[in-house]
């Protein structure tokens, strides 16, 4: 299957195209000179300038930092112990509901998930702000970070643990000598994947935050329902240049280490 | 007893932080509306004791279950919801598809690079590629620029605040769930299979038609559904795509409570979203599993 047709090479120049130039639309008029965001004016860096000088901006940036890497540590924590339950758990009472618990939120829309959270925190008298923030983007990303995590869970040899076992390891020392080390890229790609949700997420922040703390996406969102704003495409950009070097650094860094993990694997094939 | 604490952390989260906010929602629904803080009456107080909570059982109805048949907003936006949902998730298919496609039939060493030019779109902030939209789609944007200097129209076309802006924002922004279970499905595919069916007599079309279509039904099924169940519920694309016009329950749920302030209506329609999900929900469940079960 690997004679490409024309419509092949169409289809696939066309669907790129569509999911690509919005967005290299978007970067280049982030460096007009001109307010008009669709007349080039020339070029500019004027619109990163003012900015880096947007207060506002800059605090709703660190706020949602601080909560994108407390939320998603706590996620992958969480998470891996529901996945480690999920997998290695056995049964207990209650297992149907913990997996469709796990399950659920994957597919839960947004509104729900936010309308409720808030709820609850203003049925307990929790004050709105960063803390209610964290907690509500722990729970639904948790849920992705086991789903990840699971799925490199299952297939692993259980062998591995069980010699562990069997030549003294205490359960913990067999699961933080054998089983985390082999789970790591998982868990890695899970606080990953949490980390981004977590950037993100404008629907559930908007319900769960209060006036001391407002996030960047929320930011973002009532500046452009005012319009198209320079300003916003320099942010923009600036966001879309991280994401891809974060992208393309950890799949070449993955890419390395299962290059390293076959030549080890290979090694000790030989030495046995 | 170590056991123990291992499921009990997690399993106590989501009890606390999922399963508990629904009772409260679903509980809220049925209370009514109260100028007051919280705004609607009863609250339980549980200082009264069991006299305390069957007062507030008997103060609980389902009036507002039936204020959302009897205005025609509320079942108005849910047909608008299934609609747009239904439609985007077909147009999604048409052009995921074909990707998909050429993503599989295309030479081993290039797959990589363009799976991942399939994902970065997906890591990148979702509000801002249905923001890079709106520069695009508004009267005096390049869509309109261009088809004007290429004298298609005469003038600008509306299309931005209409239900056609609300289409392509979410063909756009889903388009990688649709496509990874097609391509998943298609790069398992044998192809010794679709030589086998030209050998017999088929044309290319009806080999793709008779053997790669079906095979890869697993994977049209999982990315329709992927697409299908959050655009349901969709706030962000047609709040800033979409115009007056546009209905979408997740928008009047938002402006119910941001806006009206009603909480117990607010909740009601969140409960009654969520049963129209179950159904939708369940049968991905099912092809999940059907596929999980193949594989083995």
């Amino acid at each position: 299957m690997t004679r490409l047709s024309w419509f092949n090479v169409v289809s696939l120049t066309l669907g790129f195209a569509f999911l690509y130039i919005p967005m290299l639309i978007l970067i280049i008029f982030s460096f007009n000179e001109s307010k008009l965001v669709t007349v080039w004016a020339g070029f500019s860096t004027k619109w990163y300038g003012e900015l880096m000088q947007n207060e506002a901006f800059l605090n709703a940036a660190w706020v949602t930092v601080k909560v994108a890497v407390m939320s998603s540590t706590l996620a992958t924590v969480l998470g891996t112990m529901a996945a480690y339950v999920m997998v290695r758990g056995g049964r207990f009472m209650g297992r149907t509901l913990f997996s469709g618990m796990i399950y659920a939120p994957l597919v839960m829309p947004e509104v729900i998930t936010g309308l409720s959270l808030l709820l609850l925190f203003i049925g307990i008298g929790l004050d709105r702000g960063v803390l209610t923030i964290v907690l509500a983007h722990t729970t639904f990303s948790m849920c992705y970070v086991s789903v990840v995590v699971s799925s490199r869970l299952v297939t692993f040899d259980r062998s591995l643990e069980e010699a562990a076992l069997d030549l003294g390891c205490s359960p913990a020392e067999a699961f933080r000598l054998v089983t985390l080390p082999i789970i790591a890229p998982a868990v890695i790609s899970g606080w990953l994947l949490a980390f981004t949700l977590s950037l993100d997420d404008l629907v559930i922040a908007s319900f769960t935050s209060g006036p001391s703390a407002t996030t960047l996406p929320i930011k973002i969102f009532s500046a452009v329902r005012l319009g198209v704003s320079p300003e916003i495409n320099a942010l923009s950009t600036i966001m879309i240049a991280i994401v891809t070097v974060g992208v393309i650094t950890a799949s070449l860094v993955s890419k390395r280490a299962m290059v390293r993990q076959k030549q080890e694997e290979q090694a000790a094939a030989r030495t046995t | 007893m170590r056991r123990a604490v291992l499921i009990a952390i997690p399993y106590a989260w989501l009890l606390a932080l999922f399963l508990v906010p629904f009772g409260i929602v679903l509980k809220i629904s049925l209370s009514d509306t109260a100028i007051a803080i919280p705004p609607y009456v009863p609250t339980l107080d549980l200082a009264e004791g069991w006299a305390g909570f069957r007062a507030f059982l008997s103060e609980l109805d389902f009036e507002n279950f039936v204020w959302l048949t009897e205005d025609d907003l509320y079942w108005k936006a849910y047909l608008s919801s299934l609609k747009i949902a239904l439609i985007s998730t077909i147009f999604t298919l048409l052009v995921g598809y074909p990707m998909a496609y050429g993503m599989a039939r295309a030479p081993e060493e290039w797959r990589p690079t363009l799976m991942m030019l399939v994902i970065l779109p997906f890591w990148t902030s979702f509000l801002i590629r249905v923001y890079a939209w709106m520069g695009i789609l508004s009267n005096e944007g390049f869509l309109n620029q261009a088809l004007l200097w290429l004298g298609v129209i005469g003038e600008p076309l509306a299309l931005l605040n209409t239900n056609t802006a609300v289409y392509i924002g979410i063909v756009y922004t889903y388009l990688p769930f649709m496509i990874l279970p097609i391509y998943a499905a298609l790069d398992r595919l044998d192809g010794s299979l679709i030589e086998a069916a030209e050998d017999l007599g088929c044309s290319r079309l009806q080999a793709f038609w008779l053997v790669t279509i079906p095979l890869s039904r697993p994977g049209i099924i999982a990315g329709s559904f992927l697409v299908f169940i959050p655009v349901l519920g969709e706030f962000v694309i047609p709040s800033l795509l979409g115009g007056s016009g546009t209905l979408m329950i997740g928008k009047v749920l938002w402006e119910e409570f941001f806006s009206n302030r009603d909480w117990p209506v607010a909740s009601a329609v969140a409960v009654v979203l969520l049963l129209i999900l179950v159904i939708p929900i369940v049968l991905f469940q099912r092809n999940q599993q059907k596929q999980a079960e193949a594989e083995q």
